[in-house]
């Protein structure tokens, strides 16, 4: 009890830090929902308080943009991008892991290599093959190149070596075939490695920007990230409609994130261990 | 291993291995190594759209004479040696009063700060340009308190412009950081801490002699990442600046340079590909700098 006194500064500091902190990250979001209520005078003002301009800017929002046909891109090219890679990404994982080969390890850092590649790198190559493929304004252009994905590969790896050898020992005896432990066992068992890999590739394919930018080139095709760059990018962006736009955009991953956050937190440490 | 090297059996089991690994490493190999591969035969040509012929080391010689390519090297460096350690330190402190279980509230702070990153880049980079636009609300709160007497013109001044891309970068990825290291925290003896507390050990050396070295792996892990994302910077600064690189050149980076050779500009494939070849030798050259650094220091 005597030491209190000495202890109420860094509690202070500590609060006062942590607070501000928390204040200027959540700052954006809240600035985001007033603004849908504001008009587009008022929300670069910095109106602080909700206004009555939600139902013109949701309207305008939707005049301006075909809002389902840009959605359903979006869920398109999400939807394929996740299930594809999850199930390519944990099939390979489980393959690294479980047999054994003298190769094995080395093309496994050769893989694991092709993190350090830069997309940069990548795009005008990749924009040539999907030309000459005829691909150019579809959306599995933009698809393909993030199906293979080293790191979801490496994030699988690593969760299988918790996977308990005895099932598959077990299964083995029984006279399951390989694909079938794959399916009837690894699958069901390792189902909190496959939610939190689904929260990455979901938010990293509806957040992707540059490649989508370059591939989608016509207005039927475009992704819902790229609708609000170029509502922002206008010469007066009306910025009642972007902030419907942004909030909009943000919902999805904003949903997953809050229903399968656990399994996230897990998921960022099974790729530190 | 000696089934597998004996033949036999091994090569069963080899067979049936590879199959599992196939589509991944085979998507791979057609949309990573091949275009890096071809990417570095193209920075050998030079010409215009798809008619190029073989140039030798042209290219590289006109890195050196052209500005707009320095001014974005500069820029690229820059954004990565003033915000990556800014947001790695950030993110490091507030995991370890994050993770002080008598912090009461901490599960709120957590989730608020990490909120950021489920945004996506183009989001908040439309977000950032309207608040910091020249009579929004950033400038006005700071000359309501007095900070500053005229408004700061964050998204016209070459230096304001720069600051505005650091601080949106480190609004968006401190949370995903501190996530990291708050995760290899938990897996940190408590009873370290509470022996140097009884020892009488102060917080900041508990903190520098405690803390960081024990998260020195994850740290590692991090600092290669937050390079790889900061040579690569794109969305944000195409987005706050309008796609131009800011008031003469002042945030344009090394992949907006080559979206502009490649895209706006007359398209010159050779060059673009030369220009994307620095971004892979930085990245190369970084990540076996921040490797031997971190090794050199366990000795």
């Amino acid at each position: 009890m005597r030491r209190k006194p000495t202890n109420i500064l860094p509690a202070v500091l500590t609060y006062g830090f942590v607070g501000l902190m928390a204040f200027l990250s959540v700052f954006p979001f809240v600035w985001m929902v007033l603004g849908a209520t504001n008009s587009s005078i008022d929300i670069i003002k910095g109106k602080m308080l909700p206004g009555e301009a939600l139902a013109t800017n949701v309207a305008n929002f939707f005049t301006q943009v075909n809002a389902p046909l840009v959605f359903w891109n979006s869920a398109k090219v999400t939807i394929l991008a996740t299930v594809l890679t999850l199930a390519v990404s944990s099939l390979a994982g489980y393959g690294f892991e479980i047999f054994r080969s003298r190769r094995r390890e080395g093309l496994y850092r050769a893989m694991l290599l092709t993190l350090m590649i830069p997309f940069a790198a990548l795009m005008i190559p990749l924009f040539i093959m999907m030309g000459k493929a005829g691909l150019i304004n579809t959306h599995i252009a933009v698809v393909l190149p993030t199906i293979g994905s080293a790191f979801i590969v490496f994030y699988f790896r690593q969760s299988t070596k918790a996977f308990p050898s005895e099932l598959r020992d077990a299964a083995k005896v029984d006279g399951l075939k390989e694909w079938q432990i794959f399916l009837y066992i690894y699958v069901p068992v390792m189902r909190s490695t496959y939610a939190a890999a689904f929260i990455i590739v979901f938010m990293t394919a509806w957040n992707n920007y540059l490649w989508p930018l370059i591939v989608l080139q016509s207005n039927e095709t475009k992704t819902i990230t790229l609708v609000i760059s170029s509502l922002a990018s206008a010469y007066y962006p009306d910025y009642g409609v972007v902030m419907v736009g942004t909030i909009l955009a943000t919902l999805p991953t904003l949903a997953v994130f809050f229903f399968m956050q656990r399994q996230f937190v897990q998921g960022m440490l099974g790729s530190v261990k | 291993m000696i089934l597998a090297r004996r033949g036999g059996i091994g090569r069963y089991y080899d067979i049936n291995g590879w199959l599992f690994v196939a589509p991944a490493l085979g998507l791979i190999a057609l949309f990573m190594v091949y275009p890096i591969l071809w990417s570095l035969w193209m920075s050998f040509q030079s010409g215009r759209g798809m008619m190029m012929k073989f140039a030798g080391f042209a290219n590289i010689v006109r890195l050196w004479n052209d500005p707009v390519f320095l001014k974005a090297l500069t820029n690229t460096m820059t954004y990565f040696v003033v915000q990556v350690p800014i947001m790695i330190l950030l993110a490091l402190i507030l995991a370890s009063l994050l993770n002080n279980p008598r912090l009461v509230g901490r599960g709120f702070f957590r989730t608020a700060i990490f909120l950021p990153c489920v945004t996506s880049l183009v989001a908040y980079s439309v977000l950032f340009k309207g608040m910091f636009a020249p009579d929004g609300i950033v400038n006005s709160t700071l000359q309501a308190i007095g900070i500053v007497s005229s408004p700061i013109p964050w998204l016209t001044h070459p230096f304001w412009a720069k600051t505005l891309v650091i601080i949106a970068i480190t609004w968006r990825w401190t949370g995903y950081n501190m996530i990291f290291y708050l995760a290899a925290l938990q897996n940190i003896d408590k009873s370290i801490y509470e022996v140097a507390r009884i020892d009488g050990v102060p917080a900041w050396a508990r903190f520098t002699h405690i803390t960081i070295p024990l998260l020195k792996p994850v740290i590692l892990f991090t600092t290669v990442i937050s390079t790889i994302g900061t040579l690569q910077l794109f969305d944000e600064v195409y987005n706050l600046t309008e796609g131009k690189g800011g008031p003469s050149n002042a945030t344009l980076t090394l992949s907006l340079y080559i979206y502009n050779l490649t895209f706006r500009f007359m398209p010159n494939f050779g060059y673009a590909a030369t220009v994307s070849y620095v971004i892979v030798v930085l990245v190369a050259l970084l990540a076996v700098l921040q490797f031997y650094l971190a090794r050199e220091r366990d000795r």
